[in-house]
């Protein structure tokens, strides 16, 4: 097996901040890894170390096959930075952003001008590639940032929060051009605080929290590890709810709860409750307005996994 | 090296999309001209067009300054909004964006100098020496612009924001340029004025720049031109030596 992303031990302290206190991960060719977490919990500094633009404290890291503090150039080479914030220059017009990345990266002018055009007609830029970036909405710089990270063609591409601030519809967009990406064979490391996109785009996913990694497992184990998805139900008829609550006090794995008036919730353990409710309701025959399962959010999500944490060092105290 | 001039080409096309900066190189010194040479002239030089000679190597050595002070706040900029952070994951030298900065920087000097020596003929001002004694005032004062940016880039590397770099290089500039020969002669500022217009650098640029423009009998008595331009020449070396250091030290830690 093949690793495109190695990283050990990594620490990294500012000032009195401990910003990495150990972060272990590793990335197989051609595959997609999130990395989950809060503001705050480390996951650009773990990006911007791998990407070289930091250097760890302590722990080492290779990408394709280099070290990134030793030989920085080579990973250079071999890496794509998309930042959190769009980093294009406001100044410079779509085109001459991606030329002058496709001339710093040694194409020849008439290669990076090929390249710049290609690209734009790829992220469906093209008319607005002779504008000024600073008149480009926030979707059309994430998307002119994100070409601009694939011009030397990477073998591994960092996205540090790619939609974050995006509304849905370009945030599906973003989403497409990352399945596109992973098409190719290329590598991809996405932080996102959205356990959501984690799900739609990762084939593993590392969660981190104040520095350290709490949870490492496929987005399918993750879920079942954080006690699966939530099942929504919203009767059209507010006469149906105690019927609806007791088809779904049969099917969750609790009681169900009642976040609005209107609405109850339970959470599921496997995926064919959906089919299930779904039967055993048209069978009743209750009419419901809005039916659904949900991913536990991020917070939920942390609940789980620390509260679960805790009850684990419990038991290894009580075993010791 | 080609890195480097990719680099000052963006600062290039930068300024002139960035009415400000390019505001700063031609509308400026203009402005500064008429300014100086209609309000002051006369109460300075008795007329308009015998301040000329005085005055316009002074708005040029003064527009420079401001000039070669925002190199700090344009590299500042752009770590803050992020541009740095895809130079650094590009394979390129750490220091082509800082070179390619200073490059770019050069290419506005020459065009505010230009910009101010043709408005000056067209209002009057004529040349005395011969034209290569010009072209050897344009590159001095552009070594000069050269020299001093590193103080720029020092504090836009210590700096939190691009605002206090601005706010830091005007304290700068203000004593530098005024408290020189650059708007008035020397011999009529108060005595401790006139000891550190004595050792004030840019003093002796204006007065290089004028002598290399209108002849040594444009300077002051004792003076020469020769000796103004090593005087150039010597701070150059001495802001280079302290600050071409310690300003890549601060860009390396950042960068």
């Amino acid at each position: 097996m093949t690793y495109a992303i190695e990283a050990q031990g990594l620490t990294k302290r500012f000032g009195k901040t401990q910003a990495l206190s150990g972060v272990d991960l590793t990335v197989e060719e051609g595959r997609v890894l999130g990395v989950l977490g809060p503001n705050g919990a480390g996951k650009t500094t773990t990006v911007r170390i791998l990407a070289t633009l930091l250097a760890p404290d302590e722990g080492t890291a290779r990408v394709a096959g280099h070290d990134v503090v030793h030989e920085a150039k080579q990973v250079r080479r071999s890496i794509g930075l998309t930042g959190q914030y769009a980093s294009v220059d406001e100044d410079l017009t779509g085109v001459q952003n991606l030329v002058m990345i496709g001339r710093l990266l040694d194409l020849s002018s008439r290669d990076a001008k090929a390249r710049a055009t290609e690209l734009l007609a790829e992220f469906d830029l093209t008319d607005a590639g002779t504008r000024l970036v600073k008149t480009y909405s926030g979707g059309m710089r994430r998307r002119l940032d994100l070409a601009a990270s694939l011009i030397g063609r990477p073998a591994v591409v960092y996205l540090d929060e790619p939609t974050t601030g995006l509304d849905p519809a370009k945030r599906d967009d973003v989403w497409d051009m990352v399945r596109a990406l992973t098409a190719q064979g290329t590598t991809v490391l996405l932080t996102t605080q959205y356990l959501e996109e984690a799900d739609a785009l990762a084939d593993e996913i590392t969660v981190i929290d104040h520095g350290r990694v709490i949870a490492h497992d496929t987005a399918r184990g993750l879920k079942q590890q954080v006690g699966g998805q939530t099942l929504e139900v919203r009767p059209l008829d507010l006469a149906d709810l105690p019927a609806v609550r007791e088809v779904l006090a049969r099917i969750g794995s609790r009681d169900p709860e009642q976040p609005a008036t209107d609405l109850l919730s339970v959470p599921v353990a496997d995926d064919t409750a959906l089919t299930s409710v779904v039967a055993e309701l048209a069978s009743r025959g209750i009419r419901v307005s809005e039916l659904g399962l949900r991913l536990p959010s991020l917070d939920e999500v942390f609940y789980s996994l620390t509260g679960q944490k805790q009850a684990d060092d419990q038991q290894e105290e009580e075993a010791a | 090296m080609k890195d480097t001039l990719v680099l000052a080409k963006r600062n290039v096309i930068k300024m002139f999309r960035n009415p400000e900066q390019f505001i700063d190189v031609s509308v400026q010194p203009i402005i500064m001209t008429v300014l100086f040479v209609y309000i002051f002239g006369g109460a300075v030089a008795g007329n308009t067009q015998s301040y000329l000679p005085f005055v316009i190597p002074g708005i040029i050595v003064q527009t420079i300054m401001f000039t070669s002070l925002t190199i700090g706040v344009n590299l500042n900029t752009d770590i803050q909004k992020g541009v740095f952070d895809r130079f650094r994951s590009l394979p390129i030298a750490r220091s082509a964006p800082l070179f390619g900065a200073v490059l770019g920087d050069i290419i506005r000097h020459t065009i505010a100098t230009g910009v101010t020596l043709v408005f000056a003929v067209i209002i009057g001002f004529r040349f005395v020496t011969p034209w290569y004694d010009v072209l050897a005032a344009i590159v001095l004062i552009v070594v000069f612009a050269v020299s001093l940016c590193w103080v720029s880039v020092f504090i836009g590397m210590l700096a939190r924001s691009s605002g206090a770099v601005q706010g830091l290089s005007f304290l700068i500039v203000f004593p530098l340029t005024f408290g020189s020969s650059t708007f008035v002669p020397a011999s009529t500022l108060p005595d401790w004025l006139q000891g550190w217009v004595a050792i004030n650098p840019v003093t002796h640029v204006i007065e290089a720049m004028r002598g290399l423009f209108s002849g040594e009998a444009a300077l002051a008595a004792g003076e020469t031109v020769g000796g103004q331009v090593l005087w150039v020449l010597a701070s150059c070396v001495v802001l280079v030596a302290v600050f071409f250091p310690l300003a890549t030290w601060a860009y390396r830690r950042k960068i």
